[in-house]
C-alpha cells in the first residue's frame, strides 16, 4: 500500500518537473505573447502573426536541420553560409546561364533552379559528411572551414554583388520564383508551410524511422551504436546532408521574399539556429532534442525580436533582450540537466542520465551556444543592410533588411515586395 | 588493546580501522581492519567487486568511510581529498597512468609544483633533480623526452618517480603489471625492492596472484567487503590466498546437459588481432577455437590476456592480422558489424556503460536497438510490434521494470546488464559472445545472468563467456579455455582444480 502510495506520489512529481523542463520554451513563448499583446495592440492580430511566423520559417528551417546535426553530437556552422550560396545559384540560373560555347543562353525553369540550388546545399553537406565521419575531421573544424569557403564561393560567383530581378520574364517562362516567398495558401504564407512540411518530415524521420532511431543512438553512445551494428558513420554523413538540404530550402526563400538574392545573406545565421535548437532543449553533446523544441524555439527568437521592432525598441536594446533571453532559457537548460545530473540515475526515473559525459562537458557546450547566439542575434538586423550597402555601393536604406523584419512587421508585406522590386 | 599491540605499532605505518563505505544500498566495504608496516610491501587479494579499489580510493582521500578510522602513525587523521593525503607522504599510482603524454618526463614530475626561479621557471635546476630521481629509478631517459615516446612500463616507472619525488611514504600501487613486459615487470620488482631499503612502505594490489606472492611480505584477502584473512607472507600459498578470495558462498550452476550439440557454429583458426595501442604487438596471437551450438565455452584469463580482443574481432572490430573466422562454415572477410549481427553473431561488450548502453535512451529503446529491422511496416517502425518484442525481452531475460520506456539509468547495473544480453538475444544469434557478462553486478544477477545463458544453450546457442575470475569459470561452462597473453594456455572441462586454473592463467608460466 505503502509502496504504490509514494509510488504515485512520486510520479505526480517526476510528471511536474518533466512539465517545467519540457514546457521551459513553450512558457517563455507565452509570457513573450502576452507582454507584447499588451504593450502593442498590433502584436497579436493575425496577419502580424503570420507575417513574424514567414520570419520564424527561416531559422525554424536551418534550426531543424542543424537540430539533426546537434543530434548526434555535431554542429554544423556552415549553414548561413549555404543558406546564402544556395541562393545565390538559384537566383543565377533564373538570370540565366550565358553557354559561350554556343552563344546561348540558357533559362533553366523555376523547378528546374529550384531542384538545382537545393541539390547544391546537399553537397555542400555532403563535404561536410564525408569530412566528419570519413576523415574524422571535427565537425566545429570542418563546418567552419566550409562556412568559409562557401561563402567565398557565393562572392566570387556574384563578384559581391546581389543578384536582382529574379522574379524571371514571362517570355522567357521562368516566372513564379516568388511564390515561394510571396503567396499565400488559405491565408498561410508559403515559407511557413514549407517549413511545417519539413518539420513534420523529421518528426516523421525521428520517431518512426530506424534512420530517427539509429541517429538518436549515435548521438547518445556512438560506441554502443556501433556495436549494435548501426552504421555510425553513414548515419553521421546523411545528417549533415540533411542539414544542407534544409539551409538551401531556407535560402530559396529568403530569396524569393526579397526578389534577389545577397550572396551576404544568412551571415551569421548559423548561430541563431544553434540557439533555437538549444533554447528547444537540444544538448550539444548529443542524443536529446526534438523537433517540437527546435521549433518553439526558433519561435521564441522570431517573436522576442519582433515584437521589440514593433514597440519601437532601439535597435541596440533589442541586441541585449536578445541576448539576454538565450542566456537564460540555455541557463535554466543547464541547472535542469545539472540538478537531474546530482540527483542521480536511481532516485529520478524520469530521463536517463549521460554518465559517460561529465556535466562540465554540457555546460561547456552550452556556454559556447550562448555566446554565438548572443552575437548572432546582435548582428542579424543590421548585417544584411550594411553588406548589401557595401556591394551595391548605393545609398538609402537597404531593401533587404528591411522587408525580411521591420517591412514585413510594420507594413503590409506587398509594400516591402514593391520596394524590392523597385530596387 | 593498544596494550596488547604495542610491540607491532612501532613498524605500523598507517592503519584502517573498521572502515565502512556504502555508496547508496550498496555496502562496498563492512568494517574493513587493514595496516600497512614501514618498508615492507602489503599485498590485497580480492576478486573484482570484492573492494578493493574502494579501500584503496579511502586510503589516499579519494573517497572518505561512511564510518571508521584511519591511523596514521598512531594519529587518527582524515583525508578530505587526495592533496591533504599526499602533504601526509601517501600517494597512489593507478592502474591507468596519470601523466601528460604530450610534456616532458620533467614537466610530468613538475607538473604543478615547478620550481621558480628568477626568471620563471628554474628548468635547470627541475632537470637536475629530475636526472637524479630517474637515476635512483634506473630509468635511462633524458628528463626532457615527451612522455609519449616512453613504453609503458617506463610511463609507469616515471609516475612512480613523481610519487617519490613529494617524499611519498607510502605509496599505493594498483595493478601495476598488468600492462608491463616481463622484463619491465621485474625493474619494477627491483625498484620496490629499492624502495623498502629506503623505508618506503608499499601498498600492492594485483590479480597476478604468483607474481604478488614474490614481493609480498605481508597479505591481506577482502571477499565481498569483508577482510576475509591476514597474514605474513611465511605462512601463506597460492592455495591459501585462492581459498579466501574465492570462498564456497554461492552456486552459479552447472554445465547444462541433456541436449544435442551441433555442428561448431563459430570456429576460429590461427588467428593473430593487431594490439591497438602497440601496433607491432599481436595482442591475440595465432589462436584457434571451435564452440558448438548449444556449448558453452569460458575464456579465463586476466586483464590483457586477449580475451576482449578475441571477442570483439569475431564481432567485427579491430583489426585481424592474420587467420580466419568462420560462422556456420562461412568464412568472415571484412562484414561490418551490423552485417553479422543479421548473420547471429551477437556480443555483448565488456564495457556496459561505454560500449553496451545508450544512456540518453529508454530501456525499451536499448533493447530493440539492435534488433531494430524487425518491426518496420511499410519502412516504418511499428510501435505495436516494438512494445510486443520489448515485452517479450524484458520478460524472457528478466528485466525488473515496471515502465520499459524509462530511462535505462532507472536500473540496477544487474539489470541494465540484462538489457544489454536482451538487446543482443532480441536479434536471434547463433553465437552469443560475453566479454565479463559479471562485471559490475551483484551474485544474485550473476546467478540469474549464468542461469539464462545455461538456458539459451540448452536450446542450441552456442555461448563463450570471459571471465576474470575462477569462480564463474568453473559454473555454467562445458569447456574451460585459459588464455594468456595472447595464447592459450590451458584447457580444461568442469571439473577443474581453482588452483590449476589460475596457474594456468599467470605467473608461473612466464615468471
Amino acid at each position: 500500500m505503502t509502496s504504490t502510495a509514494t509510488a504515485d506520489s512520486r510520479l505526480k512529481k517526476l510528471d511536474v518537473s518533466k512539465l517545467l523542463v519540457e514546457g521551459r520554451a513553450f512558457l517563455a513563448l507565452a509570457v513573450i505573447i502576452v507582454v507584447f499583446t499588451i504593450l502593442s495592440p498590433n502584436y497579436l492580430t493575425v496577419n502580424n502573426v503570420l507575417i513574424m511566423s514567414s520570419h520564424v520559417a527561416i531559422f525554424a528551417l536551418l534550426s531543424l536541420g542543424m537540430l539533426m546535426v546537434v543530434l548526434t553530437g555535431g554542429i554544423d556552422l556552415s549553414v548561413g553560409s549555404t543558406l546564402g550560396f544556395s541562393a545565390v545559384v538559384g537566383g543565377y540560373l533564373l538570370k540565366g546561364v550565358p553557354i559561350a560555347m554556343f552563344g546561348v543562353t540558357l533559362y533553366p525553369s523555376v523547378p528546374v533552379a529550384v531542384l538545382i540550388s537545393v541539390a547544391v546545399g546537399g553537397l555542400i553537406g555532403l563535404i561536410n559528411g564525408v569530412l566528419v565521419a570519413r576523415f574524422n575531421v571535427a565537425p566545429f573544424v570542418a563546418t567552419l572551414g566550409m562556412l568559409y569557403v562557401v561563402r567565398g564561393a557565393a562572392l566570387l560567383m556574384t563578384d559581391g554583388l546581389t543578384v536582382n530581378g529574379i522574379q524571371g520574364d514571362p517570355a522567357l517562362g521562368n516566372t513564379g520564383f516568388e511564390w515561394l516567398g510571396f503567396n499565400r495558401i488559405l491565408g498561410i504564407p508559403v515559407g511557413v508551410i514549407i517549413m511545417a512540411v519539413v518539420a513534420l518530415g523529421i518528426a516523421l524521420l525521428l520517431s518512426r524511422t530506424t534512420f530517427g532511431r539509429w541517429l538518436y543512438a549515435t548521438g547518445g553512445n556512438d560506441r554502443a551504436a556501433q556495436l549494435s551494428g548501426v552504421p555510425v558513420r553513414t548515419v553521421k554523413v546523411w545528417v549533415y546532408v540533411i542539414s544542407g538540404l534544409c539551409s538551401a530550402i531556407a535560402g530559396l526563400v529568403l530569396a524569393s521574399t526579397l526578389t534577389s538574392a545577397s550572396p551576404n545573406a544568412g551571415n551569421t545565421y548559423e548561430l541563431t539556429a544553434i540557439a533555437a535548437v538549444v533554447i528547444g532543449g537540444a544538448v550539444l553533446s548529443g542524443g536529446r532534442g526534438n523537433v517540437r523544441g527546435t521549433l518553439l524555439g526558433a519561435f521564441v527568437i522570431g517573436f522576442l525580436s519582433d515584437g521589440l521592432v514593433i514597440v519601437g525598441m532601439s535597435e541596440y536594446w533589442q541586441t541585449v533582450f536578445v541576448g539576454a533571453v538565450i542566456v537564460v532559457a540555455v541557463l535554466l537548460n543547464n541547472l535542469q540537466y545539472g540538478g537531474r545530473g546530482r540527483r542521480g540515475a536511481k532516485k529520478t526515473a524520469s530521463k536517463p542520465e549521460r554518465k559517460t559525459v561529465p556535466a562540465a562537458g554540457d555546460v561547456d557546450a552550452n556556454g559556447a551556444g550562448i555566446d554565438e547566439a548572443d552575437s548572432a542575434a546582435g548582428r542579424e538586423d543590421p548585417d544584411p543592410g550594411t553588406s548589401r550597402r557595401t556591394a551595391d555601393a548605393g545609398p538609402g536604406p537597404s531593401p533587404d533588411a528591411p522587408s525580411h523584419r521591420d517591412g514585413g512587421t510594420s507594413g503590409p508585406p506587398d509594400a516591402s515586395r514593391d520596394e524590392d522590386t523597385t530596387s | 588493546m593498544r596494550g596488547a599491540g604495542a610491540a607491532a605499532e612501532a613498524e605500523v605505518v598507517l592503519e584502517a580501522r573498521d572502515i565502512v563505505k556504502h555508496y547508496g544500498a550498496t555496502r562496498a566495504l563492512k568494517g574493513v581492519n587493514f595496516s600497512v608496516h614501514r618498508g615492507s610491501v602489503t599485498t590485497l587479494f580480492g576478486e573484482n567487486g570484492a573492494g578493493k579499489s574502494t579501500l584503496m580510493k579511502i586510503l589516499s582521500g579519494v573517497e572518505q568511510p561512511t564510518s571508521g578510522t584511519i591511523v596514521l602513525d598512531g594519529e587518527p587523521v582524515t583525508f578530505a581529498d587526495t592533496n591533504r593525503a599526499r602533504e601526509h607522504g601517501i600517494a597512489i599510482i593507478h592502474q591507468e597512468l596519470s601523466l601528460a603524454p604530450n610534456l616532458s618526463i620533467r614537466d610530468n614530475i613538475f607538473l604543478g609544483r615547478e620550481i621558480s626561479g628568477p626568471t620563471g621557471v628554474d628548468f635547470a635546476e627541475e632537470n637536475r633533480q629530475t636526472a637524479e630521481l630517474l637515476e635512483g629509478m634506473r630509468l635511462d631517459a633524458d628528463p626532457t623526452t615527451p612522455v609519449g615516446d616512453l613504453r609503458v612500463g617506463q610511463q609507469q616507472i616515471v609516475e612512480i618517480a613523481r610519487a617519490l619525488s613529494i617524499d611519498a611514504r607510502i605509496l599505493i600501487m594498483d595493478e601495476p603489471t598488468s600492462a608491463l613486459a616481463a622484463t619491465e615487470v621485474e625493474i619494477l620488482f627491483g625498484i620496490i625492492a629499492d624502495l623498502k631499503a629506503r623505508g618506503v612502505s608499499l601498498v600492492y594490489i594485483s590479480h597476478h596472484l604468483e607474481e604478488a606472492l614474490r614481493v609480498t611480505d605481508h597479505a591481506v584477502v577482502l571477499r565481498d567487503g569483508s577482510m576475509t584473512a591476514r597474514s605474513t607472507r611465511a605462512e601463506i600459498d597460492l592455495g591459501w590466498i585462492v581459498r579466501h578470495m574465492v570462498g564456497e558462498n554461492f552456486d552459479l550452476g552447472s554445465p547444462p546437459e541433456g541436449h544435442e550439440m551441433t555442428e561448431p557454429v563459430l570456429q576460429v583458426q590461427n588467428l593473430s588481432i593487431r594490439d591497438p595501442d602497440v601496433p607491432d604487438r599481436a595482442v591475440v596471437d595465432d589462436l584457434s577455437l571451435d564452440v558448438r551450438g548449444g556449448e558453452i565455452v569460458c575464456l579465463y584469463g586476466l586483464m590483457g590476456a586477449g580475451r576482449t580482443e578475441l571477442l570483439e574481432a569475431v564481432a567485427g572490430r579491430g583489426e585481424v592480422i592474420a587467420g580466419s573466422i568462420r560462422y556456420r562454415g562461412e568464412q568472415l572477410h571484412d562484414e561490418s558489424i551490423g552485417r553479422r549481427i543479421e548473420m547471429g553473431i551477437g556480443l555483448v561488450p565488456e564495457d556496459r556503460q561505454r560500449d553496451g548502453l545508450v544512456q540518453t535512451m529508454s530501456i525499451a529503446h536499448n533493447l530493440t536497438l539492435a534488433s531494430i529491422r524487425q518491426f518496420l511496416t511499410r519502412g516504418l517502425l511499428s510501435r505495436r510490434k516494438e512494445a510486443t518484442l520489448v515485452e517479450r525481452i524484458v520478460k524472457d531475460v528478466t528485466v525488473k521494470t515496471s515502465d520499459p520506456s524509462l530511462g535505462i539509468g532507472s536500473l540496477s547495473g544487474g539489470n541494465q546488464q540484462k538489457v544489454v544480453i536482451g538487446k543482443v538475444l532480441a536479434t536471434v544469434p547463433g553465437v552469443l559472445l560475453l566479454d565479463e557478462p559479471s562485471r559490475g553486478i551483484d551474485i544474485g544477477a550473476k546467478a540469474e545472468v549464468f542461469g539464462l545463458l545455461a538456458e539459451y544453450a540448452r536450446q542450441g546457442l552456442a555461448v563463450v563467456y570471459s571471465t576474470s575470475e575462477v569462480e564463474e569459470s568453473l559454473s555454467i561452462a562445458h569447456r574451460i579455455i585459459v588464455l594468456h597473453r595472447g595464447r592459450i594456455s590451458a584447457e580444461f572441462g568442469p571439473d577443474a582444480d581453482k588452483e590449476d586454473i589460475m596457474a594456468a592463467s599467470g605467473e608461473s608460466v612466464t615468471v
